[in-house]
């Protein structure tokens, strides 16, 4: 930095690189300032432009994606996405990761990842109603593994189970590219009246601004930026910048809120999450166009001696900002006395358009808001286009039975029942689970319209995604709204939360664009748009990025008494499966689990998703769901069909026979090639009738088999028990984390 | 049926219980605030519902147990008021001395959320009146602390007396230790005072009232409930 920079007291170019501020991002400082900032308006910048807060890197490709539809009602950029559920009602939902304090601190990392969603759904006007998470781990080899799964996994139902908001469903994977980075995605999915949502901008000059919650401490100083940096050999140094969640005092908020929000008190309202009162003071007063004055000394402080940079940069948890109409001060006060919840009058909105930061009646900070929260920095980073894999080896692809094949990838890592994890979730509070975890999609009814449930599932598949963004970007949204269909759900929306390693190197770069552009067909072939989502970047440990992970979190709506499962309902019920290739059950083991797990490669080109495909195969299923004819369904995903019936199997416990065309080989039945679904019918008449339907339609069908016995049996020959397979999918987890 | 539901800071479960009772054909629950000192005129049945009271902190169900509400609720058990308590609210009836015994950490440390298979032990009360004795059932837990424990001669007191209302057991029906999920004594699920008018169990028979939302074998309790107290 030139000699001719000015620094306020205190301050110099070390300080300002501390801060994570580039030279160039300091120089606009100074030039939106008009002079040398203070520490604590430092600090502020600091968190404002970082990666997480300001999007500064993925912005240009977000504003890429299709966010309308008739039926949304909030797009991105709100706290969460709200879209229309009929009945006067709304589904507000968002994924959001919390990566980098889980792998620092995985209990309290996952749990607070957990309160930062729910709040974002409440902080609307929503009931939380259902939870979901998306999680990647290391190697189970990796050392750290157990311990990172073993602490996350309780983080997570600590927080969750506390709060009394189900835990319905979620996916997990584990590939050494995790090692230095786990993923912990969280997703809350909330219920709201359709004239009772309520958003962060602020109004009215002179409207008191209010603090309730927790108090606030000295933890998850700079949380928002160290989410922003790389990790190295000293991350363990960053264990203060990792917040402790209170699930109790978060229940207390909730209610409290909901209780408030009940009346016509509230004018706005935002959560404090990243970057604490910096962001949602900011937040607010830019959305409202409006300036604030905030007395520093008011705000409930949980230890003496705090300053007003600790006061601004605090991610304590359990708080939010509200603006409230004149006069309603003592009924919100009563309110949260009641729930010994903390309440505190710390400002009014002013029309100056700055922030005025006072201490004990001085200025300390005074900063025009428009510029720091609207004008953040917008890179247009290099990126280069990832050159999708050419087809991998088949050599050695039949070396092993179809039956051996199929017990270990039933009891490999990502074909592993994840019973051990759902087991400690408290999936059932609230009396409206009607699909727990294990099953294609979550079903939950609608406390306020109870014939109707919202589904709800997330999903990827992180090998696809790295062999080919764009492929893979497309098969995430393909697969969610695939997993809806197949609870016989209409597919409404989704979020995305992108998880990607460090943007700066173009070959990351160009993951982010191509997981984008492949978002956005699906999202436009599907009539599935993006209602708000989550950026992770610099998912990297030693120069060693993370698989490029964008999970995705679908909602849908479905009538109580339309629903199906996977599970085999009854002996001798007609097997049959939907769009699969001309000529065979499937074909594509390129990239897929059979290859990784059996072949021992990891390569290849991800199936084709053709999306006109998904939509007519998926459009026909939900079809035939709605009009009863169907007794079980599961779409096909990774191991294709011969996992798929083993699913399937394990959900009725009930065994099956199937045909193939030809010989059963390991491309018919372990395959994964897109947009598949098994289904069964009562009886023969009906399967004729889908046959009939399907071919109409232009949906390739074929009769596999029927339902029955103990055991599953391909051409004649025997396969593993029901038992056996149970033995071998159930037993991997629990003997893993108990070894 | 007049029944009130407490309602502590962290109580989670009573719209799941306001649900059961409505299901089950009864009247819509009044809800009690914890620092309510009487409960409502005419309370036929109280129920303390499941939930993290006042956040767990301490022990579960330590401080509910200490707080205004529970002195009503005290005298309310003393003069013969039917009083049920699930999971959180078994664990603050054993915390306030109303039933014997105490709930600890599971066996296994974790919290278990899963159906479970239960045998009826007693047919003999206000609550199990609808079901036989010996018969199996189906209800979900959901967790932590869950291992009943007592000293010797509450246990041998318990057995003599009839008061076991529900054990743990494996799909054939057979209690047995190794089986029982969270290592509770003598695969403790559930226990009756001794006058057979408070029932504390750790099941949830409210998350099963109604076909594809968890069975039905939680039904009848709240049936025979409304039968004997209406």
């Amino acid at each position: 930095m030139s000699k001719t920079v000015p620094y306020a007291e205190g301050i110099d170019a070390n300080v300002v690189r501390d801060h994570g501020l580039s030279e160039s991002e300091y120089e606009t400082v100074l030039s939106i300032m008009g002079r040398a900032p203070n520490l604590l308006e430092l600090g502020i910048f600091s968190v404002m432009w970082s990666e997480h807060c300001s999007y500064k890197s993925s912005k240009k490709w977000l504003k890429t994606l299709p966010t309308q539809a008739p039926w949304v009602v909030h797009g991105p950029g709100e706290n969460a996405g709200v879209i229309d559920i009929g009945d006067d009602l709304v589904a507000v939902f968002k994924m959001e990761s919390h990566n980098h304090p889980s792998y620092i601190e995985p209990y309290q990392g996952a749990a607070t990842g957990v309160g930062g969603i729910l709040r974002d759904v409440f902080t609307m006007g929503a009931r939380p109603v259902a939870n979901l998470n998306a999680l990647r781990f290391g190697a189970p080899e990796d050392p750290n593994t157990r311990h990172l799964v073993s602490g996350v996994v309780s983080g997570i139902g600590g927080y969750g189970n506390c709060v009394g908001v189900p835990c319905v469903g979620g996916e997990v994977n584990f590939h050494p590219g995790y090692n230095g980075n786990i993923l912990v995605n969280a997703m809350t999915v909330g219920v709201a009246k359709r004239d009772r949502i309520f958003l962060s901008a602020a109004a009215g000059v002179g409207n008191p601004v209010v603090y309730v919650g927790s108090r606030t401490g000295r933890d998850g100083i700079h949380g928002a930026t160290m989410a922003s940096t790389e990790f190295n050999e000293g991350s363990e140094e960053k264990r203060p910048t990792v917040q402790v969640g209170d699930p109790f005092t978060e229940k207390l908020l909730i209610e409290a809120c909901l209780e408030l929000m009940a009346t016509d008190a509230i004018v706005s309202i935002q959560d404090m999450g990243a970057a604490g009162l910096t962001s949602s003071s900011f937040e607010m007063a830019s959305k409202g166009g409006l300036g604030v004055v905030l007395d520093l000394e008011r705000v409930p402080m949980r230890e003496d001696g705090m300053n007003p940079y600790e006061l601004m940069l605090s991610e304590s948890q359990e708080r939010m900002l509200m603006v409230l109409k004149p006069g309603r001060e003592d009924l919100a006060r009563s309110i949260f006395e009641k729930w010994e919840l903390e309440f505190a009058i710390i400002g009014h909105l002013t029309d100056t358009g700055r922030m005025e930061l006072r201490w004990h009646g001085e200025t300390v900070g005074d900063l025009p808001i428009d510029p720091l929260a609207q004008a953040s920095p917008e890179y247009d980073r290099p990126w280069q286009p990832t050159v999708p894999a050419r087809p991998a080896s088949m050599a050695g692809v039949d070396s092993i039975t179809w039956q051996e094949a199929l017990l270990k990838l039933l009891s490999s890592p990502d074909g592993a029942s994840r019973r051990w994890i759902w087991e400690q979730y408290d999936y059932l509070v609230g009396g409206n689970t009607m699909q727990r975890p294990g099953g294609d999609a979550a079903v939950v009814r609608l406390e306020d319209a109870p014939s109707k449930a919202l589904a709800m599932t997330a999903d990827c598949t992180p090998r696809y995604v790295e062999a080919d963004p764009v492929m893979g970007g497309r098969q995430a949204v393909a697969e969610v709204w695939r997993n809806l269909t197949a609870v016989g759900a209409v597919p409404l929306a989704i979020t995305d939360n992108m998880n990607f390693g460090n943007p700066e190197k173009p070959r990351i770069m160009g993951q982010f664009v191509g997981a984008c552009q492949g978002i956005r067909d699906a999202c436009l072939a599907l009539d599935f748009p993006v209602v708000s989502g989550n950026v992770s970047l610099y998912n990297e440990t030693n120069n060693q990025a993370i698989p490029p992970t964008p999970a995705i979190g679908g909602v849908g709506i479905v009538s109580c008494d339309k629903v199906v499962d996977l599970a085999f309902k009854a002996e001798g019920q007609p097997v049959l499966l939907l769009g699969a290739p001309e000529g065979a059950e499937g074909h594509w083991l390129d990239c897929s689990l059979y290859l990784r797990e059996i072949v021992g490669r990891e390569a290849g080109p991800p199936p084709v998703v053709d999306l006109a495909h998904e939509r007519r195969v998926g459009d026909l299923v939900r079809a035939l769901i709605s009009e009863g004819v169907v007794t079980a369904c599961h779409d096909l995903s990774d191991g294709g069909l011969l996992m798929g019936l083993a699913d399937m199997a394990l959900a009725g416990n009930m065994g099956v026979r199937i045909h193939l065309e030809g010989t059963p080989s390991a491309f018919a039945l372990f395959g994964e090639d897109q947009g598949r679904y098994v289904l069964t019918v009562a009886n023969e008449a009906e399967a004729t009738a889908v046959i009939e339907r399907a071919v109409a339609t232009g949906v390739s069908v074929r009769k596999l088999g029927i339902t029955g016995g103990t055991e599953l049996m391909v051409n004649g020959e025997e396969g593993p028990t029901v038992a056996a397979l149970r033995e071998a999918h159930e037993g991997w987890l629990p003997a893993y984390m108990g070894a | 049926m007049k029944t009130a539901i407490l309602l502590f800071p962290g109580t989670n479960r009573e719209q799941d219980i306001i649900k059961a009772v409505t299901v089950a054909g009864g009247k819509r629950p009044s809800v009690v605030w914890h620092r309510d000192t009487a409960l409502p005129e005419g309370t036929d049945l109280v129920v303390v519902a499941g939930g993290y009271s006042y956040g767990d902190y301490l022990r579960p169900g330590a401080m509910a147990a200490r707080s205004p509400v529970l002195n009503a609720v005290r005298t309310f058990a003393a003069d013969g008021g039917c009083v049920l308590g699930v999971c959180n609210g078994f664990q603050i009836l054993t915390e306030a001395g109303i039933l014997p015994g105490a709930l600890v950490r599971n066996r296994g440390l974790q919290f278990i959320c899963r159906d479970v298979n239960l045998v009826v032990g007693t047919e003999k009360s206000p609550f199990t009146g609808g079901y036989r004795k010996g018969q199996k059932i189906r209800l979900p837990v959901a967790h932590q602390d869950g291992n009943y424990t007592a000293d010797a001669e509450t246990l041998k007191r318990l057995e003599d007396e009839d008061r076991i209302a529900f054990r743990y057991a494996d799909a054939n029906g057979v209690v047995s230790d190794e089986t029982c999920l969270n290592g509770s004594l003598r695969s403790i699920a559930g226990v009756l005072s001794e006058n057979r008018r408070v029932l504390g169990l750790m099941p949830h028979p409210e998350n099963s009232i109604e076909a594809g939302f968890g069975g039905t074998d939680g039904l009848p309790l709240f049936k025979s409930l409304l039968e004997t107290l209406s």
